[in-house]
């Protein structure tokens, strides 16, 4: 059970061949009015729910590579890479916990985002349908499974925020957050006497370092985190979330962040918690942090958790309709 | 690797301990969050045959609808079992369960309750939704579906060769504790 398991997915052209979208599908946004985003949406989920993006499987490759041959935390991983092969061959969920479904549509000036987010709605239902998610929408008191995956009231499930940009094009991101590893995120109010943290940026790397230890295996490590430093109570958790969506690997355009970025992934994964909380060095694949503004009596700090199968995804539909996936 | 099959003895647990490998194979019953509060307040009787000397699973699979009519699993891995501590130890010693799969982990009272009936807590890899489900070899029934809904419904199915290791046994033992510990000294030092 202790080979290196090489995560080979199928081919974009196997990707493209399974896709929802009918063959030669193009987005007309000279009529953004006419504009359907459904097909291109649960396209997105079938993708998302079973394909990880790269960035991710090669932090659980390179963390793997970085425990002891042999070990629990290395057979962990390396299950984990097992898991991404079969459920990116099957076309099935990556972890039966398909999770809340998160969505941000950034749109030019025209597109009707109550039609848009009926459309939504639409993909989500008939991803519910075909076993890609799990329904996951319960009335809060009752337990009572929608079974649909949808809220009555429209709100709270799938989430949607809408953003008009200048760009011509539509971009959908989605994520799919567990119920596991939303658990353990956590919002602090600095100065925090319990743990010394006052407010700097000492104070941020305190909580931070609080929250995983909490966190334990239970957000099922190694995860990624949102660390938002300032908003308000609900800003500071939204922008949490948002911040998984960046590339693992990538640089924090702030050079002052990025090296915090830097050194306290470093240190998290000096913690000894390891994936699944089984023990090891592999705790954190990446921490993307991000400063706000906020109100001078308050300072918040905001973690969002991601388990390791981290389910992202994003769609541009082009001005000359031509669709790309990333 | 130490293969059992359900139902298991009280002697068999009693020789687990914490780190050991198991592949489990037999039936498994699968129960979460409203299961949990279930059993502890209602304490039904016609659980009794189902979970004696069985395994508790903490799942909540994507099931699919055969056109036959029978279930398969698509994805099954665990859940977080922290959020059944409440209940777990009055479960395992209403019903004489012998195991609980999840991950994370649990407390001192399941601990306890382990150590007292004489079970294991059993650890799988999260988020291996799609290889664990391959390991579900058959869904035999399901009961409470239509009041629970299909993640916290009771499904019984059987597994074959089902990986698992032992994080806390039935003399105390918790791997989860010894982790737990080492990174809170860890972070003292590192926030001194």
């Amino acid at each position: 059970m202790s080979e290196c398991v090489i995560p080979t997915l199928t081919s974009s052209e196997v990707v493209a061949s399974k896709s929802v979208l009918p063959e030669g599908w193009k987005a007309d946004l000279s009529n953004l009015k006419g504009l359907d985003l459904t097909q291109p949406m649960l396209e997105l989920l079938r993708r998302s729910t079973s394909r990880l993006p790269q960035d991710v499987i090669d932090a659980l490759v390179k963390g793997r590579d970085a425990e002891e041959e042999g070990s629990r935390a290395f057979n962990t991983l390396n299950d984990m890479v097992r898991n991404i092969i079969l459920a990116d061959g099957h076309v099935t969920p990556l972890c039966q916990d398909t999770g809340s479904i998160i969505v941000w549509v950034r749109h030019p000036f025209g597109l009707s985002q109550r039609a848009a987010k009926q459309q939504i709605r639409a993909a989500v239902v008939e991803a519910t349908k075909r076993s890609w998610l799990r329904p996951n929408c319960v009335e809060a008191l009752s337990g009572k499974n929608t079974g649909t995956n949808m809220d009555p009231f429209h709100e709270h499930h799938p989430s949607i925020h809408f953003e008009e940009w200048d760009k011509p094009e539509v971009e959908i991101s989605v994520m799919q957050k567990g119920g596991g590893c939303e658990n353990v995120g956590a919002q602090y109010r600095l100065p925090d006497a319990t743990l010394g943290a006052g407010r700097d940026i000492k104070g941020v790397r305190k909580c931070i370092i609080d929250a995983v230890v909490k966190a334990q295996g239970q957000g099922c490590s190694p995860g990624i985190l949102g660390v938002a430093i300032g908003g308000d109570r609900v800003t500071s958790y939204e922008k949490s979330k948002e911040l998984i969506l960046r590339k693992l690997g990538t640089s924090n355009p702030d050079p002052k962040m990025d090296a915090f970025e830097k050194e306290i992934v470093n240190d998290l994964n000096t913690l000894g918690i390891g994936p699944m909380g089984y023990g090891g060095n592999t705790t954190v694949l990446g921490v993307m942090a991000e400063e706000m503004y906020r109100h001078p009596a308050s300072f918040y700090v905001s973690i969002s958790y991601m388990c390791w199968s981290s389910r992202r995804g994003s769609i541009t539909l082009k001005t000359n309709g031509e669709v790309s996936f990333d | 690797m130490i293969r059992l099959t359900t139902p298991i003895t009280e002697d068999q647990i009693r020789q687990l301990k914490v780190g050991d490998e198991v592949l489990l194979n037999g039936r498994v019953v699968l129960s979460r969050d409203m299961g949990h509060k279930y059993m502890k307040e209602q304490k039904p009787e016609w659980l009794k045959p189902i979970l004696e000397n069985m395994v508790i699973y903490h799942c909540g699979p994507v099931v699919k609808k055969n056109e036959d009519g029978t279930w398969s699993f698509v994805a099954a891995g665990p859940t977080t079992s922290i959020r059944e501590e409440p209940y777990q130890a009055d479960v395992i010693d209403t019903y004489k369960v012998r195991g609980v799969i999840g991950k994370g982990g649990m407390g001192k009272k399941t601990s306890e309750g382990l150590q007292k009936t004489g079970a294991v807590y059993l650890h799988a890899t999260g988020g291996a939704g799609s290889l664990l489900a391959e390991r579900c070899k058959r869904v035999v029934d399901v009961k409470m579906l239509e009041e629970f809904g299909s993640p916290e419904a009771f499904w019984i199915i059987e597994v074959e060769d089902f990986p698992l290791v032992v994080t806390m046994d039935s003399h105390g033992g918790s791997l989860h504790e010894i982790v737990a510990q080492k990174s809170q000294e860890r972070a003292k030092v590192l926030t001194a």
